[in-house]
């Protein structure tokens, strides 16, 4: 009897009873590998950005597999002053206010050693002011007393365009100031970045020649980076350097309707059906009613979704990373064969979606990682429509809508509709659009008896209707 | 509103399986291949700092990496131009900022270079140069921005700057003393000069400047990579070239290159598959394991791919050791565990068309070379963070990594030998890089295939199979 777990996760069948490999510390590369945690302290004034990056990053880093969590010490105030009252709050020299503030923060700090010593977390980012040195003293210590790496980042911003249009997306609609007129909160926000003001300890060149950080100014226009000092550090750099706020609308859909889709099959390089042809055309007058600002398009480099951007009569790029998921063996098949031929691999998927490895193929794991180029690259640009697959499509969308592992491969994506991501405030606004030419439905549920044991009705239970 | 135009009909390339619109039987525009990055306009990086600063390290090293994902790239050496124009170089009385006849002749260089660069961006297709240069004065860097806009170019500067006399004392060793300008010096005696050299340099020296050159997109890289200042980063191609620099660094250590042991399908000449290792393989490994021991590398990282034959090599060293998908071997599709024998019996056209440009041809449902530059990129930059690294991998994937550690062009790339039981020790030396080849005395079958004299579709059977090496 084989270790099924090993194979799931490996791809590779462990042999029977292998005390060696068991001995031996044996890794496999997910994109990034961390050893010690990583602690990322957010720095700056109230409404540069620093939560926007915070969870950001967050989401980012748990979309390419590192266990990330924030910890917004704002919330945690939140959670103990029941009521805000104003910004007199944060006066300097309110004791009481300075009391709530430093406890919160140490509150929070608590819960990052938790989340990183005790529950296997990989990364923490710890959001909140931290204007002083003092206080980032504080914080350092804690990071090297507890064996994490600590990583700063900053955000400078002294355009009041920018500041205010902030306040706009994010503060206006806060829970402190959910009884204020926009005016109001406006006033009252301004007089709290002030409390800030005189003890503001930017990250300097000198003083803070040892820390390992980031420094963002004017929202990207430059950056000062110091002691990057591992691989995590790296990537977070990179993709700080990449991301942007500029509006814009990022659209996704499949490819039209295909000639296997029809037919219940999966994979393969087919091209589109009727209905599928019919979907393309109104992808295009779909794409120019929505006059959209410099459209890039994007498509793998299988039959179907070239077919689709054809139509459109635009210019697009090919990308062979957005190809639909290998199925390896299974390539071409209708699931009544998979279970057929197949039946514990069927199983095994349905047990875990995610890290099943199809033999000879692929898995959603594998994708995530493929496709972080298309991610990064996504960040990079403006207005851009991909058209892609089932597979792929899950995985792009989990990453904008933070959806984790578990719920990433059962995503709706039905054919002939195009969703619609627009960022705003901390996340992304979803707009579905069906084009209204109809498809077969390619979305297979996850059945109640995953066992592999079970029968063969069990299995096929949730199997769309094709021809 | 004017309806569509009917959409156009898909023909499938034969070479690269990449499918394009053709109209009237003609390949038709509109349809780009993303290569690992496109670029639009030509970009023109300007190095930036005095002497024995890494400039030219980091313009070759640079123009390898873009060449290597794609990116068309050549470099521009200023000092070349000025050595092959004067002859026999005296003394560092040349770079005296008084010196008529030398600054004469040093901005003939620069603008010969430009004109250079001009053809290559221009008229040859390159994408990026890379202009090796001083261009330590506002106004020189302002002279070289107007003709990249003039030319439509993106300009984009990489200064480097460092006052450690250690760094510096290094570099003059590395790569000074050895250059044709000191050839019949003694090294105290080029060493003299060269320092005067760097200090004809400083007084007119204007650094990268937050306030004063703020419109300007550039790196400014501190202390061999201590520290980084980034403005204004314009498109990707700045973005990966900013990534890459950001990477890489000087600390002295060594890259060990190998196969897996022999497999039982290299045996029987099949390629691909999952196979485990044979009698002779296992062998090796042993060996590999005693030879890594004796080398007694300080802190060595053990990569393998996912496929057994690499897992079971490198289980025999007894070490932790990571596991790359991305490290697998190249996909043969259609053409797995077959025989060349059998490919040339099942796909003789596939077989041709391979033949005739094997670093495009991808397998059908498989990869190609080309793609698995793309697949390997991360595996590059993550050595080039690493410091003492073995990777335990597969023919073609060692082939393109070796490509790139020795800046081999894509042509050449797929012939490379990598023979089965034999490390290849790569140590940077100056602008380059050490190859020892080690074979650890384990006979294994040749798996090396040469290109034919015949490539032609057309061709009969013993014409393409002339070179496959023998096998069971």
């Amino acid at each position: 009897m084989q270790n099924h777990s090993g194979c799931l996760n490996r791809g590779i069948r462990r042999p029977l009873g292998s005390v060696s490999c068991a001995k031996l510390q044996q890794n496999v590369h997910r994109v990034c590998m961390t050893n010690c945690p990583t602690l990322i302290v957010m720095v700056g004034l109230p409404a540069r950005g620093k939560t926007y990056i915070s969870k950001k990053l967050t989401r980012y880093l748990n979309w390419i597999g590192v266990p990330t969590k924030e910890f917004n010490v704002g919330q945690y105030r939140r959670d103990l002053v029941k009521k805000y009252k104003s910004f007199e709050f944060f006066l300097p020299d309110n004791e009481e206010g300075l009391k709530i503030r430093k406890q919160c923060a140490l509150a929070a700090l608590n819960d990052v050693r938790q989340y990183l010593s005790e529950e296997n977390g990989h990364v923490a980012v710890f959001d909140a002011t931290n204007t002083t040195r003092e206080r980032r003293e504080t914080i350092y210590k804690f990071g090297e007393e507890n064996g994490y790496k600590t990583f700063f980042v900053e955000s400078v911003c002294v355009d009041p365009e920018v500041i205010a249009a902030n306040i706009v997306q994010v503060k206006l609609g806060s829970p402190d100031y959910v009884d204020c007129s926009n005016d109001e909160a406006t006033e009252d926000f301004m007089k709290r970045i002030e409390c800030y003001k005189n003890s503001y300890e930017t990250l300097d060149e000198t003083l803070d020649k040892d820390l390992s950080y980031i420094k963002i100014m004017d929202v990207g226009r430059s950056y000062l980076v110091n002691r990057v000092m591992d691989h995590i550090q790296s990537r977070i750099v990179y993709y700080l350097m990449n991301i942007h706020v500029t509006p814009r609308s990022i659209y996704l859909c499949r490819h039209g309707e295909s000639e296997l889709n029809l037919k219940g099959r999966i994979g393969g390089d087919p091209g589109l059906s009727v209905r599928g042809k019919e979907f393309a055309k109104s992808l295009a007058q779909f794409i120019n009613e929505q006059n959209i600002k410099d459209l890039k398009v994007w498509t793998s480099q299988m039959k179907r979704t070239i077919q689709t951007a054809e139509a459109l009569g635009v210019p697009y790029e090919q990308w062979k990373v957005l190809n639909e998921i290998d199925a390896g063996v299974c390539e071409e098949m209708t699931y009544e064969e998979i279970q057929e031929n197949y039946p514990l691999e069927f199983a095994l998927r349905d047990q875990d979606k995610y890290r099943y490895r199809y033999p000879k193929g692929e898995s959603y794991e594998d994708l995530v990682q493929r496709l972080e180029p298309v991610i990064m690259e996504l960040e990079r640009q403006e207005n851009v429509l991909v058209i892609c697959h089932q597979a792929v499509m899950r995985c792009l969308l989990a990453y904008f809508l933070d959806k984790p592992a578990e719920q990433l491969p059962y995503l709706k994506c039905p054919l002939h509709t195009v969703l619609k991501l627009t960022p705003v405030a901390y996340g992304c606004k979803v707009e579905s659009i069906f084009l209204n030419v109809e498809a077969v439905n390619t979305h297979r549920d996850k059945p109640e008896n995953v066992g592999v044991d079970r029968s063969r009705e069990e299995a096929l239970r949730t199997v769309p209707t094709h021809l």
